[in-house]
């Protein structure tokens, strides 16, 4: 069976994007995204207009999992922090609440040292938030649904 | 898993083209992008070898159009198909909605097509999915070339489940979206059921 969809409500996307703003501005970053862990973009904040975002959020999903399955092969659970550092830019990858993953890219206005820090206080906030998310998923509270909506017709109308 | 953002007013699924090393399963994803309108695609990211072929995935985002307000967009990947990149595949299977298994129609493919089918249901078993209730259609490609096995035949040994197939020559894109939409339909099909 296909699991069932990861489902975020308007509610659950302002919620956490409060948490990545102020994540910006105390981290003196450029932006910060939020990724889920098959690749798919939740959230981004800051200067995100030259990035393509979409390739970003799938590319930090195959680090993630890549590195995961290295972690696997030498024993470790995972490598829950990925630090790339480029001449300009840096990037700071870790994962929240299990399921989620920070994307922060900073350049010299910042430090490793503060958006460590920045970081590890956002994802207090944002495993709260996420795991409200994901008690709410799994108790299937019901609220609208678009996929109860879609009819055949709908489907068939999208390639014509 | 597909990803519903009633924020942005989208629903997100992931499709994954798994087959044999050299089956054209990256070649589907070229056409595919090609043909697609610049405002209907994002970039396609290739992570490849020197010599061009596929070494962690291949990734095309599309959009194919409104539901209901919502903007239906798929993710597309591609799996490397040589055989020592099994851990990769396995990763890249995580998650998936939809599957189309590309086969290569030569002759000298078949031991490697039933090869590649029986990883997929292994790696598939081994994140809790079967393939008895995953949407997945199947692609016979190549059907240009001259020493092909015909349908017929191919059907016996892959079609186990009787899923839709095609016939494709993806370098020229010849059933390449008629694959894809069948893929697509049938994993809309399902979202809705679960809904
Ligand atoms: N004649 C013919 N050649 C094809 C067709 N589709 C793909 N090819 C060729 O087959 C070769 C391999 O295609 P790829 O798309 O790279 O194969 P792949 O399945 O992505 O291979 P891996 O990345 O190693 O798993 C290329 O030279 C393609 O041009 C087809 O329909 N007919
Ligand atoms: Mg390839």
């Amino acid at each position: 069976m296909p699991q069932s969809p990861f489902v975020m409500y308007d509610e659950e996307f302002k919620e956490l994007t409060l948490i990545i703003e102020k994540l910006l501005r105390e981290a003196n970053s450029k932006c910060v995204y939020l990724v889920d862990k098959d690749g798919q973009l939740m959230s981004a904040v800051g200067e995100t207009k030259d990035i393509d975002a979409t390739s970003l959020a799938s590319l930090t999903a195959g680090n993630i999992a890549a590195t995961g399955g290295l972690a696997k092969v030498i024993g470790e659970k995972e490598f829950s922090i990925l630090f790339h550092e480029g001449e300009r830019d840096n990037i700071h990858i870790s994962v929240v609440g299990q399921r989620v993953i920070l994307v922060v890219i900073f350049d010299k206005r910042s430090s490793l040292g503060l958006v460590r820090l920045r970081v590890k206080k956002a994802s207090e906030d944002l495993t709260k938030s996420i795991e409200k998310l994901l008690s709410r998923m799994q108790a299937g509270a019901a609220q609208e649904n678009i996929l109860k909506e879609i009819t055949d017709d709908d489907i068939e109308r999208l390639f014509h | 898993m597909s990803f519903i953002n009633y924020s942005a007013k989208e629903i997100n699924c992931k499709i994954v083209y798994y087959g044999p090393g050299l089956c054209g399963k990256t070649t589907n994803l070229q056409f595919i992008y090609k043909k697609t309108r610049p405002e209907a695609k994002g970039k396609m990211v290739t992570l490849a070898t020197e010599t061009e072929r596929t070494l962690f995935f291949d990734f095309l985002p599309i959009a194919l159009g409104d539901i209901k307000g919502f903007k239906v967009r798929f993710h597309l990947y591609t799996v490397p198909g040589q055989i020592f990149y099994d851990a990769s595949r396995k990763l890249i299977l995580k998650g998936v909605d939809g599957i189309i298994f590309v086969a290569d129609s030569q002759v000298d493919r078949m031991d490697a097509n039933m090869e590649s089918f029986d990883n997929m249901k292994l790696n598939l078993d081994e994140q809790g999915y079967n393939l008895d209730n995953i949407p997945y259609v199947i692609q016979y490609n190549k059907r240009d070339l001259p020493n092909v096995v015909p349908v017929a035949e191919l059907n016996k040994v892959l079609n186990v489940n009787g899923v839709p197939e095609f016939e494709a020559a993806a370098f020229d894109g010849t059933g390449v979206f008629e694959t894809l939409k069948s893929v697509v339909k049938l994993v809309l099909i399902e979202l809705k059921k679960g809904a």
